[in-house]
């Protein structure tokens, strides 16, 4: 509790966080695309239906790969979207706004709690690939893969934050849920992008999820080439960042009444 | 509380302050300065700029033109925003956070909170058992004030906006909610509060600024407003014409609601007594004493009711 002295910015920090993670775990809405939904379709697609191999790999260590982007995927836009489009909808925001807490403390404690949650996602795919899909990575495989995927909410993070600031209350979880979709499928992250249409295949390599997911697959040992994955998602995040940024001081200028 | 030297006496001071959206001027060059350790109320119908000010002197928006300082320094500085609590109407508070975890969160925001277990007691919590432990969602309309009221407090600011506080609570509990009040000006806090109850104004201000139109239209204490605008609502059947009650001294507004008339008066009992001896079919009478935001709408709006009666 008192490990940073009050008021001192860290200590803001741990506080938001903890309660962004209290309010997500009390929240079915939005355990869903995080956890459940991962789950289930990797239980399904993952280990009870694939027994091949996909790019020289087994498709289970394959597939945890792909379904730990989706989950972090999921956690970060809809974490930051929606929770803060209806806070801000909400007043919420506004009360918050007028304490000392520093803005980048309330965007921080939701980008933890995002992270958080994305990795008990993987953690939760990764248990069921041990147990049931034989997946065997060794101790360094299962730190990249770990660090990769945390890290790589940040492009995520920064697109959910966009669409909370430009979308409405009500629209943002539609929004996002329009984003996240057709997002992940054109990615591969459902279907491999090997065994994806032509044309999505040509259209994967622009969405930020596909290049997560590729260094997912590099970090568990897939032999492929690292190509500037990392870049594209460092350019994604400064872009969405840079709107979300604009969005945000569109805001509070004060064009509230 | 504290009083450092150079900042003068002022908790916060407005400065020919103008707010325009678009083509709404929202502060008119307003100017205010507010005393430290008073309790000012301000007053005025809706859109008189109430809002706009307090959201200005919370660093919740810059003023087109004019200063604002809050402890002699800019309202979104860090250090004027730790002296402040703020209460304010809230749509929605996030729902599944208990209340011990909204306040601990609050007070995780200040270098020096009060204690969890004072602002449990502030809000009016203490003694019903297991409260804090509750969801905020499970709580009726009355009890979530009181717990924006102890994160107004977690700080423990030496300057206290409260915004319309008492929306939503019971008799009992706002007559509670004021003696609290009266408390914390005891212990030389600056309290700036809105409402739009007269009785509220009347309890808790040393000072009372009326706003309408973003501009300042009265200024002073309770009972030097009262003598302006005090005034009754009569409310009655009859048959005279409006243009002979309004020929009655003190008649300040008269106007047909379906077939009942409505008058405002400050001279309630003279005008009674001449329209009792004028019309004997007289019926339905009511009286109200008028709500002191009431009457400034009344004045503010007389000019226009009465070219559409």
């Amino acid at each position: 509790m008192s490990l940073f002295p009050s008021g001192s910015f860290p200590a803001i920090l741990l506080a938001e966080t903890r309660s962004e993670v209290r309010k997500s775990l009390r929240m079915p809405a939005y355990l869903v695309p995080t956890l459940v939904l991962p789950a289930i379709i990797y239980a399904v697609f993952g280990l009870m239906l694939n027994n091949g191999r996909i790019g020289g790999m087994a498709a289970p260590a394959y597939m945890l790969a792909s379904y730990g982007t989706l989950g972090i995927v999921g956690a970060s836009l809809f974490g930051m979207g929606v929770s803060v489009a209806v806070e801000r909808g909400q007043g919420w925001l506004t009360l918050k706004a007028a304490t000392p807490m520093p803005p980048l403390a309330y965007f921080g404690g939701k980008v933890l709690m995002c992270m958080a949650l994305g990795i008990a996602s993987t953690a939760l795919l990764s248990i069921m690939g041990v147990l049931f899909g034989d997946v065997r990575l060794d101790a360094g495989q299962w730190a990249m893969l770990f660090v990769t995927l945390a890290a790589g909410s940040a492009p995520f993070c920064a697109l959910g934050c966009a669409i909370g600031y430009l979308a409405g209350p009500n629209s943002a979880a539609g929004i996002t849920n329009l984003l996240y979709l057709p997002l992940s499928v054109c990615s591969g992250l459902w279907v491999p992008v090997e065994g994806l249409p032509k044309i999505m295949q040509h259209i994967a390599p622009w969405l930020p999820p596909y290049h997560l997911s590729r260094l997912a697959l590099h970090a568990i040992g897939m032999p492929i080439p690292l190509n500037n994955h990392a870049w594209f998602l460092a350019g994604y995040t400064a872009l969405f960042a840079w709107l979300a940024s604009l969005a945000f001081k569109r805001q509070s200028r004060g064009s509230w009444g | 509380m504290t009083s450092d030297a150079g900042a003068g006496s002022s908790a916060v001071r407005l400065d020919d302050v103008r707010m325009r959206f678009g083509d709404v001027e929202a502060l008119a060059g307003l100017t205010l300065d507010i005393a430290r350790g008073k309790a000012t109320v301000l007053l005025g119908p809706n859109g008189a700029g109430k809002t706009t000010a307090i959201r200005l002197m919370l660093g919740l928006g810059k003023p087109t033109s004019g200063s604002v300082q809050v402890f002699g320094a800019d309202p979104q500085a860090p250090a004027a925003r730790r002296r402040v609590g703020v209460m304010m109407q809230v749509a929605k508070v996030p729902e599944n956070l208990k209340v011990i975890e909204h306040i601990d969160t609050f007070r995780a925001y200040y270098p020096n909170p009060l204690p969890r277990a004072e602002l449990v007691e502030l809000a009016g919590l203490a003694g019903l058992a297991g409260y804090e432990r509750r969801f905020f969602g499970r709580l009726s309309g009355g009890e979530q004030q009181r717990v924006l009221f102890a994160l107004a407090m977690a700080g423990n600011p030496d300057l206290l906006f409260l915004d319309e506080p008492t929306v939503g609570m019971d008799v009992d509990t706002r007559r509670a909610f004021w003696k609290q009040v009266r408390r914390l000006k005891d212990e030389g806090r600056t309290i700036l509060l809105t409402t739009h109850y007269l009785e509220e104004a009347d309890a808790l201000a040393d000072r009372i600024v009326v706003l309408d139109h973003g501009r300042i239209i009265a200024d002073g204490s309770p009972s030097e407003i009262k003598k302006k605008v005090s005034g009754h609502r009569i409310t009655c059947r009859t048959r005279l014409a409006l243009a002979e009650i309004r020929a009655l001294a003190g008649v300040t507004l008269a106007l047909h609601d379906d077939d009942l008339t409505l008058i405002d008066t400050d001279h309630l009992e003279a005008v009674l007594r001449a329209m009792l001896t004028r019309d004997e079919t007289l019926s339905d009478l009511a009286i109200k004493g008028a709500a002191l935001e009431d009457a400034f709408v009344a004045i503010t709006n007389a000019g226009k009711s009465e070219e559409s009666h």
